[in-house]
């Protein structure tokens, strides 16, 4: 069940020494993560360990103090300002990146003006400038996939927050990305909701999707991911395959932390 | 009331409509511009422009449209420097005096109703559009700017109508819009009840179907604020 792939296999996504700081905070404080190709690296950690902004740290929607990001060969290329701000050094190299990464948000954010089939095909025929008519087949395909074609001409405020999900899903699927980032994708969720969501990750990481989870479902982490990161307070506690960790880790802190 | 006047004051009055719209339509469509551009200022995180634009909005939220028209008017006209410069051929035309003035008015007025519109968006949606790899430009046009016209059309319907009753006041620098009319007839009949009525009635009626126009528009573009209508037929709901 667990996707593990061999170590031969090249790397997807490769984060080295990342630092973050807001003002006197400092969120992250070296962490470095790789994951390969069609690996499910599952991010464990309390709230406040820094696990969303490690996510937001690699496609750059926080820009990082230090530290490199790589997704497949690219390095993000970075520059320092006068003032010693770290910001990208070329802005159209993160946006090719970032069209490489789809990512799903905890709260969704569909883009509300647009039908859940406008959602899908905006950025493939705006950003990736592909045909219109391959990108509707496409999205149409993706919505079957997740399980909501039927709701393709319906809003966004007309669906579950479980169907959101799945449209986002979708959505950062038809960017054809290299590597799919989950921003807590259950956690706004009611609990009769996770279900349909987790089951078409689950579906994801069969495919052999390379994909980065932050999440709070144990189950998900222990049954479905290749590899579990637990951060705590900045850094990188435990890492290693679920069956490992999850049964001889010997982070006490981990271990407090599975407890519950 | 005398019909046969009334009748006849409408038909004069009637014939000076395509000025007062034209003076309302310039003018609103050249300070949405305007107005864009000071709600991007005031957003743009610099600080310079920022004050830049609350001056701007300050002074022309806060003087009277009257004293607006005319100090480009009669004003302007005053310095030779003015006169010798390329402007001249239009500010020497009450019309454009007329439609410069309302501009710049409506603009500081419509300036604060955008960007109360760009700040309603919500900031996940940016974000997801960013994260897209939308370059910024087109996360604007594509994303923030019809979520934002949206929330603000309610607001900017209000400001339209404002800006048709204010084009009477270009009656005062010559302009023989429907008051300039009015007021033309007025004077030499002084019979001011008829003439009057019948420039209110003429008023009322423009803002009522831009009224319908504003609200028809609002409707076209908000159909994600309504309960779905369904396309795809609910099995066993055809037989």
């Amino acid at each position: 069940m667990n996707a593990q792939v061999p170590a031969t296999t090249p790397m997807a996504l490769d984060v080295k020494d990342l630092h973050k700081s807001f003002g006197n905070v400092e969120v992250l404080k070296g962490i470095s993560l790789r994951a390969r190709e069609g690996e499910v690296v599952s991010i464990l950690g309390s709230s406040g360990s820094g696990k969303s902004t490690l996510l937001r740290c690699i496609n750059l929607l926080e820009v990082p103090d230090s530290g490199d990001v790589t997704v497949g060969d690219e390095t993000i290329r970075m520059q320092r300002t006068r003032d010693g701000k770290s910001r990208p050094a070329d802005q159209a190299q993160v946006e090719r990146i970032r069209s490489q990464l789809g990512m799903v948000f905890q709260s969704f954010n569909l883009w509300s003006h647009k039908t859940i089939l406008e959602n899908v095909i905006e950025a493939p025929i705006h950003v990736q400038k592909r045909p219109r008519k391959e990108c509707v087949e496409e999205a149409e395909a993706l919505l079957a996939k997740v399980g909501i074609a039927e709701k393709r001409d319906h809003y966004p405020s007309h669906l579950s927050g479980g169907q959101q999900q799945r449209a986002a899903i979708a959505r950062a699927l038809a960017m054809r990305p290299k590597v799919m980032l989950f921003d807590e994708p259950t956690s706004a969720l009611d609990p009769e909701l996770v279900g349909e969501v987790l089951r078409v990750m689950r579906g994801l990481a069969e495919e052999g999707r390379t994909m980065l989870v932050v999440t709070h479902e144990m189950g998900f982490a222990r049954d479905v991911s290749s590899r579990v990161v637990f951060l705590h307070k900045g850094l990188v506690e435990e890492d290693g395959r679920p069956e490992h960790v999850f049964v001889n880790s010997k982070s006490e802190r981990f271990k407090q932390f599975i407890k519950g | 009331m005398d019909w046969t006047f009334t009748l006849e004051t409408f038909i004069s009055l009637v014939a000076a409509i395509p000025l007062t719209l034209q003076l309302a339509a310039t003018s609103i469509l050249l300070g949405a511009f305007l107005a864009l551009g000071l709600a991007l200022l005031r957003l743009s995180g610099v600080r310079v422009l920022d004050w830049f634009a609350r001056f701007y909005v300050f002074v022309f939220r806060g003087t009277p449209l009257l004293v607006q028209i005319f100090l480009i008017y009669y004003g302007l006209s005053q310095f030779p420097a003015v006169r010798h410069t390329m402007l001249w051929p239009i500010l020497r035309e009450p019309y454009w005096c007329a439609v410069i003035a309302l501009t710049l008015n409506t603009a500081a007025y419509a300036s604060e109703i955008i960007r109360g519109g760009l700040v309603s968006v919500p900031h996940g949606q940016i974000e997801a559009a960013r994260a897209c790899g939308m370059p910024r430009f087109m996360v604007f046009r594509r994303i923030v700017l019809p979520l934002a016209i949206r929330q603000a059309l309610p607001g900017y319907g209000n400001e339209m109508i404002s800006m048709v009753k204010a084009t009477s006041l270009a009656s005062i620098i010559t302009l023989m819009e429907v008051t300039g009319v009015a007021a033309k007839i007025i004077s030499e009949t002084y019979r001011a009840i008829e003439v009057f009525i019948v420039a209110g009635v003429i008023y009322l009626t423009i803002n009522f179907l831009l009224t319908r126009l504003v609200h028809v528009v609002e409707y076209m573009l908000s159909p994600h604020l309504r309960a779905p209508r369904l396309r795809t037929p609910v099995q066993g709901e055809s037989k």
